[in-house]
């Protein structure tokens, strides 16, 4: 509806020259229905992102709420087995490709990374638009995947389960993936583009937030890798629909090529959900605790070396699949290697917390708690990445605790930490901060008490995936329970908290938390095209303890126009 | 960092957690028993691994814990920390420790793995035709012998085929056949074993004490994965592609076989029992069970079901079951 009023995106030569004769005839705000709309602003697209994710995160907890409950007993006595593998599947799909990639890259990417570089907009707007309106059907593919009983292959879809279980539900949840897998490709073109030739002439590369250089390597890491995925599922969707038989090992198919083409993309998606919240973490960790980010080069560095080996790591999904000894060693080592530049982003927050002045709000809370709790699950997956010990714990709940120590301890508090630091930013009011304590406690305890059993569990010998188990596990399994029980009920207050505060929190003003990158030196929330006149780069990203004078920037920036 | 002086607590605290930390990584009761001769290989690793995870998770941890307590925000203190961009030595530091520890992590591993068994003739890199017995997966067992036969005549002669995926002979059994060849068929959702050389079929894996045991594994439907957690070992069942696991049980007793592929909506219930027998037992449960299904067989031979009707078919099932003529007719009524 109002779409003859969109602002223009003008490439980055010309916003100096336009500013001095549009200055005055700058759009006005937002209404609320604008963003339910095909909105080619890229805060509004950012926010679509992290609304709709958030839903989605909602309906993937619940069926993951429901799975715990089911395996409070040994028994599969709650809900029927095939839908507790329809819930198991779908979880995971959902988590994964609705709710962490499209919050963590969609929605930070789009809202911060123009506001981060001095640009008006993303490098194609409209680009932009579409690929956010692709996962509100997807999800409702995945939706209508229920009526034909959801796809129960598991989020891997192997062949060949995959071709003989709920055809007409896996044939909708591949068309789901396909869609968010081509949402990704497009929102990673914009992202290179946008990074690559739209910052601000005044800003120097090693000035470019490390969120950016965080999101320039997740997309790479998309555009390389998303494709093959996409060929892998559609040419399961032709074994399924119309009669080929690529992965049919009766009518002459490999079922292990599969799963190579799957992995090439899924473990590299593992960087695409952890990259981005590196990127919060190094934006969020200097700002409250008042200190320079501890070896910048190394840390933007270490993501794009993460990039690149992590294009040579997916073997290690396959150590007790149709894999022989020598790939098994090869890619034992090449996973291993992993943990060192993992390990050099961890050492450098730890070492940017030294000699800080750590303030405690919810945002860094949440971004503590991550960097403890992904200790524990990078050094689990250490263990992992070896193939001789892997024969044991391969599909194993060892296996499940460890990557939602990575994914949940790392991601969803990644995202939390996020939305408590940049909330401010994109609403123009502040959260509740003892709300956002109880929620940081309830999370931090309830993650613990679900994943942290689940080690013992798969040592002990419990498969994953399972909707019945031996009796002997039960009482690790209830604990398990009852910390799924607690996250549950976190999601409370957070709920609570942001739609309160949304509405009726504290004015934040510019630049609550007394932030140096350019995100804070507009408006709160930013204006349409976000400034007046473009910001000019005069000091590094993190460059606390310098004296720099907090009050020149946003001065400069943003009261000149207003 | 440089202004931490290098003081006894610190001395101390890398005493203590270094003790703490081979502690846990002996003491731990995580493992289920050892019932393999590779059991005791990959706890050896995992307890290493446990060691130098234990100490690095106290060591990352507890520095946190320290900075967080002395680095708080005092209030009414409104300026910011000192300024430090970076410490070239410390980042040298701590990108070279992690190196070294995975390093001799992977050279660990590589060794593990050729001791289990994982690098029998055949899945060795310079052996041309390993990668080739994937790509030729749909042919049958006897293709896959022949023409590995003629790609390479220096390979140690063996009896019978052996896939190239899996866990083979370790260097001490190298070239021996192997004392017991078992076939193992997973299926939604059971597993069944085949012991080729005494007709024998069965729902319950047995295997002598000692014995060199491969077991040739296949899949009808989908993939599955056999998985005995007290061998420590595992490999997935997969439709075309035939895969071993070869292993001496060490250890007489009871142990689960776990499927751990997914397989459908019954994944969880798909469990066996491997019984490791004294050589005495085994070979009483062999022959009891070898009269028992040779009986059968005369059975199928002498009748064509076809020829009979649903209750004389039934019969000798029932009978087989424990089940009366009396009964059968109720139930049927």
């Amino acid at each position: 509806m109002t779409q003859v009023e969109l602002p223009r995106n003008t490439p980055p030569e010309d916003n100096r020259s336009g500013n001095q004769t549009v200055v005055q005839k700058h759009p006005k705000a937002w209404k609320w229905y604008d963003y339910f709309t095909f909105n080619t602003d890229h805060k509004v697209i950012g926010l679509q992102y992290l609304v709709t994710a958030f839903v989605f995160y909602l309906i993937g907890g619940l069926m993951a709420v429901v799975m715990r409950a089911e395996l409070a007993t040994p028994d599969a006595d709650l809900i029927d087995p095939n839908l507790y593998n329809a819930f198991m599947t779908n979880h995971g799909t959902i988590m994964i490709f609705l709710w962490i990639v499209p919050s963590a890259i969609g929605g930070f990417g789009n809202y911060l990374v123009p506001l981060m570089i001095g640009a008006r907009d993303m490098a194609f707007p409209k680009l932009n638009a579409i690929a956010f309106w692709l996962n509100p059907p997807a999800g409702l593919l995945l939706a209508a995947s229920f009526i034909f009983g959801g796809s129960q292959s598991g989020w891997t879809a192997y062949p060949p389960l995959s071709l003989v279980t709920a055809n007409t539900a896996q044939s909708l949840w591949i068309l789901a993936i396909v869609l968010v897998g081509t949402s990704s490709i497009l929102g990673s073109l914009n992202f290179v583009i946008t990074i690559w030739k739209m910052k601000v002439p005044s800003m120097k590369w090693d000035q470019l937030p490390l969120f950016c250089w965080a999101i320039m390597a997740t997309s790479v890491l998309a555009l390389l890798s998303t494709p093959v995925l996409a060929a892998g599922l559609v040419l399961l969707l032709f074994d399924i629909n119309f009669g080929t038989s690529f992965f049919k090992p009766d009518a002459g198919g490999n079922v292990v090529i599969y799963q190579h083409l799957f992995w090439f993309y899924s473990h590299p998606a593992v960087y695409l959900m952890i990259l981005p919240i590196f990127g919060i973490m190094s934006e969020v960790i200097p700002v409250h605790a008042r200190k320079s980010i501890f070896g910048y080069k190394a840390i933007a560095y270490s993501s794009l070396a993460i990039c690149v080996v992590g294009l040579f790591v997916w073997v290690h999904h396959m150590f007790t699949s149709g894999t022989p000894g020598w790939m098994r060693m090869f890619f034992t080592i090449s996973t291993l290697i992993v943990a060192v530049p993992t390990g050099v982003k961890i050492f450098g927050w730890v070492a940017t917390l030294w000699g800080g002045k750590i303030r405690f709000t919810t945002a860094m809370l949440f971004a503590l708690g991550l960097l403890s709790m992904f200790v524990m699950g990078g050094l689990s997956g250490v263990t992992m990445g070896t193939a001789p010990f892997d024969m044991h714990v391969h599909d194993t709940y060892y296996v499940v605790g460890h990557f939602h120590y990575v994914l949940f301890g790392g991601s969803v508090f990644g995202i939390y930490s996020g939305i408590y630091h940049w909330f401010p930013k994109m609403t123009g009011r502040m959260v509740n901060e003892t709300l956002g304590r109880i929620h940081f406690i309830l999370t931090f305890i309830g993650t613990n008490l679900t994943f942290l059993p689940m080690h013992e569990l798969g040592l002990q010998g419990m498969p994953r995936r399972v909707a019945m188990y031996d009796p002997q596990f039960v009482s690790l399994n209830q604990i398990c329970t009852i910390g799924a029980y607690v996250l549950a009920v976190s999601v409370i207050p957070f709920t609570i908290n942001i739609l309160w505060s949304w509405v009726a929190g504290a004015k934040a003003g510019d630049n609550p938390w007394n932030a140096l990158t350019l995100e804070w030196t507009t408006s709160s929330p930013p204006l349409i095209e976000n400034w007046e006149e473009l910001p000019v780069v005069t000091h590094g990203p993190y460059d606390y303890g310098l004296n720099h004078s907090l009050e020149v920037q946003p001065s400069a920036a943003t009261q000149v126009g207003a | 960092m440089q202004q931490i002086p290098v003081s006894l607590w610190t001395l101390l605290a890398g005493i203590v957690v270094t003790v703490l930390s081979i502690w846990v990584g002996q003491n731990h009761s995580l493992l289920p028993i050892q019932a393999s001769q590779q059991a005791p290989l990959v706890d050896g690793f995992f307890n290493v691994m446990l060691s130098i995870a234990t100490a690095l998770f106290l060591v990352v941890e507890g520095t946190i814990v320290i900075f967080l307590v002395k680095y708080r925000h005092r209030p009414g203190d409104d300026t910011d920390g000192v300024h430090v961009e970076g410490n070239l030595p410390l980042e040298v530091f701590w990108t070279a420790v992690p190196s070294i520890i995975v390093l001799c992590l992977g050279i660990y591993s590589v060794d593990v793995f050729n001791r289990m068994g994982g690098f029998e003739v055949g899945s060795h890199p310079h052996m041309p035709h390993s990668p080739a017995h994937v790509a030729q997966m749909p042919g049958s067992a006897i293709a896959a012998t022949l023409s590995d036969a003629s790609l390479d005549e220096s390979e140690i002669p063996s009896p019978a085929p052996i896939p190239k995926i899996g866990i083979g002979a370790t260097p001490t059994e190298l070239g021996k056949p192997a004392d017991l060849v078992v076939n193992v068929t997973g299926m939604q959702f059971a597993w069944l074993f085949d012991y080729p050389e005494s007709g024998v079929n069965t729902g319950e894996l047995h295997v002598p004490v000692g014995a060199d045991v491969l077991l040739n594994i296949s899949a009808t439907d989908v993939i599955h994965s056999f998985w005995v957690p007290q061998f420590r070992l595992k490999q997935d069942a997969i439709p075309g592609i035939p895969t071993q696991l070869r292993f001496v049980a060490t250890k007489p007793g009871t142990y689960p076989v776990v499927c751990t592929e997914l397989c459908g909506g019954y994944h969880g219930s798909m469990r066996a029992q491997v019984v490791v027998d004294t050589p005495q037992e085994f070979e009483s449960w062999l022959s009891e069970n070898r009269i028992a299904q040779q009986q059968d067989m005369q059975k199928a031979v002498a009748s064509n079901p076809a020829d009979l009707s649903t209750s004389e078919f039934l019969a000798p099932h029932a009978q087989q079951m424990g089940v009366t003529t009396a009964t059968l007719a109720q139930i049927q009524k």
